[in-house]
């Protein structure tokens, strides 16, 4: 008796482990499936990578792809446009993005928080067709401050609304006994609540590093051709060269890889950047 | 003298008039001053957009050539075109498509990963990868494994007994097609925000509902899933403005081909500005979708002030 009701949990456990661990599989396999592929068709020849059935494990696996890459397009000078447009774009971001969290947590200004949450949901289209016109009457498209300018689109609104919700979790009494020894607001800003909030100005830079760097749109209307940006780069490579599945893959994947790396060494970071940039406080 | 002076004129200042008042000193009117660079940048770059974009969308002007004041034609050009119409409803049955997918498996994945398993923090990451991955890059992966002949994904259906699919290459499936990339990109984000939810639940009501003898399914319908409500919410809106935005993936797979059978309003807005330089007709189809897009974003604030009160 008292075996058999032992058993029937046993069982009964045993099969929702059965299930639990199917599930983290199914979950878990597209990502994995799709990454390794990327993987197999960039260390793959070409015979390989149109053969039928398809070949999984590259053998032997060549790096003629990655020399591809280098030697037949421009590859290191989009990269070099992206490290321009990206990191200044963030750096201007967080120049000013982050006095700005501070003094809107500190105000409370709810209006300025609704507009940039706003700024953050506008689709990147819309605001390209009036800055497009700006710049053309400028004499501007085609040129790297354009680009950069108009990435700071996308890393203010993020960089500032995760401010806003570091600085307004830094209690105000902290910063009240400075202020009345006759702490300007500013040193106070420096000294006091800056420091606290630095873990959100890694959090503010690491999302908005991201998102401009994978941005597409801009550059395929603003980049000329040697300055465009590597996503728009690897995506005209594809369709004015036409070139082979080897190169393309192993293209893609170094476009994406600082992002992925960025995003295994950061994870934690990441997480709570969404969690607090999507959900909580702000 | 200016150094000595300057301090004594600011502790003056500063001080509070009578020591030992209580008050803490209110600078709060001087924080505006930290905003100020942003916002003249915001106001360039973010502002000036939207303005610019209401005037020409009331008027009729073309990339090189002139301009005129043409009222609401636009608007009322864009409410005949059948392009238009049938952009709209690709971008309904989209959203509504790429919605409540990852608010389905997203939220199944944050019940799961809450659990502790072996290599969780591992495979958690992996998880997560898709939604970091530079979307033209991973299009690009995606468009050579939708190929039809030589498509890695049509071999692994013919592996389990399943005829080959024609992807995005036929209108029929095309849509659903791209759902399925949207889904593995922003299931991820889904999860994040679930599972930041699942954190912060309390725990006094499960045990109180195991001294009332209630089962697991029970405790997930009662009590999980109510308090979890508001967090499925905010994930609902902002996936939902995601999801009408959609943009990369479409441009780089499908091209919101074949024919126009999956052109939806970003894309058709795009053709429209850069494409035939359509600049006003592009902006007023902007309006209309910052009228979408500021709805739902109200609608998000709405529903994060009511997970505030409840959480």
């Amino acid at each position: 008796m008292s075996a058999a009701l032992r058993s029937r949990p046993t069982l009964k456990t045993l099969l929702f482990k059965a299930g639990f661990a199917f599930s983290v599989f199914v979950l878990v396999s597209p990502a994995i499936l799709v990454f390794l592929w990327m993987l197999s068709l960039s260390f793959k020849n070409e015979v390989d990578n149109t053969a039928w059935p398809p070949v999984f494990i590259p053998n032997p696996p060549t790096l003629a792809n990655y020399v591809e890459v280098f030697a037949r397009n421009n590859f290191l000078l989009y990269l070099w446009n992206s490290i321009l447009v990206t990191g200044g774009a963030v750096l201007v971001g967080l120049l000013v993005g982050v006095p700005a969290g501070y003094g809107i947590a500190r105000s409370k200004s709810a209006k300025f928080a609704i507009l940039i949450l706003i700024a953050r949901m506008t689709p990147a289209l819309s605001y390209l067709i009036p800055l497009f016109m700006a710049f053309q009457w400028m004499g501007l498209v085609g040129t790297i401050p354009a680009l950069l300018i108009t990435h700071l689109v996308i890393t203010i609104p993020i960089i500032v609304w995760i401010m806003i919700g570091y600085f307004e979790n830094i209690p105000a009494e902290l910063e009240d006994a400075a202020l009345v020894d006759g702490c300007t607001p500013w040193q106070s800003f420096r000294y006091i609540a800056f420091p606290l909030a630095r873990p959100g100005l890694v959090v503010g830079g690491i999302l908005a590093f991201i998102f401009s760097w994978n941005n597409f749109i801009f550059s395929v209307v603003l980049g000329g051709k040697t300055t465009r940006t590597l996503p728009s780069a690897i995506y005209n490579v594809l369709t004015f060269e036409q070139i082979s599945w080897g190169p393309l893959a192993a293209a893609a994947l170094l476009v994406t890889l600082p992002v992925l790396l960025l995003t295994v060494l950061a994870q934690r970071e990441i997480v709570a950047g969404l969690s607090a940039g999507g959900l909580k406080d702000g | 003298m200016s150094d000595s002076s300057a301090g004594a004129a600011l502790a003056a200042k500063h001080l509070p008039p009578a020591a030992g008042a209580g008050k803490p000193y209110d600078f709060s009117r001087k924080y505006w001053v930290f905003a100020v660079p942003a916002t003249v940048i915001i106001l360039a770059v973010i502002v000036f957009p939207w303005v610019f974009t209401v005037f020409m969308s009331v008027q009729d002007w073309k990339i090189g050539g002139g301009t005129e004041f043409v009222g609401l034609e636009n608007f009322r050009t864009l409410a005949q075109d059948q392009r238009f119409r049938d952009s709209l409803w690709i971008t309904l049955w989209f959203t509504v498509l790429a919605v409540v997918a990852p608010i389905v498996l997203g939220t199944f994945a944050a019940l799961v990963f809450h659990r502790e398993f072996p290599f969780r923090g591992i495979l958690r990451t992996v998880f997560v990868m898709p939604m970091m991955a530079t979307p033209v890059a991973v299009s690009l992966v995606w468009k050579m494994m939708f190929h039809p002949q030589l498509g890695v994904l049509n071999y692994l259906l013919s592996l389990v007994g399943i005829p080959p699919s024609a992807w995005v290459f036929s209108p029929d499936t095309v849509i659903p097609t791209l759902v399925m990339v949207e889904v593995w990109h922003w299931t991820p984000l889904v999860m994040l925000i679930v599972l930041g939810g699942l954190a912060g639940l309390p725990k006094e009501p499960y045990e109180s509902a195991v001294i009332d003898g209630a089962n697991e399914w029970h405790m997930f319908r009662f009590i999980t899933l109510p308090l979890l409500w508001p967090y499925i919410m905010i994930a609902l809106v902002i996936r939902t403005i995601d999801a009408l935005k959609v943009f990369d993936i479409i441009f780089v797979i499908s091209e919101g081909g074949p024919g126009t059978a999956s052109e939806t309003l970003n894309i058709f807005l795009y053709l429209q500005a850069f494409q035939f330089y359509k600049i006003g007709y592009a902006s007023a189809v902007v309006v209309i979708f910052f009228f979408i897009i500021v709805m739902l974003s109200l609608l998000l604030l709405y529903v994060r002030q009511k997970s505030k009160w409840n959480a």
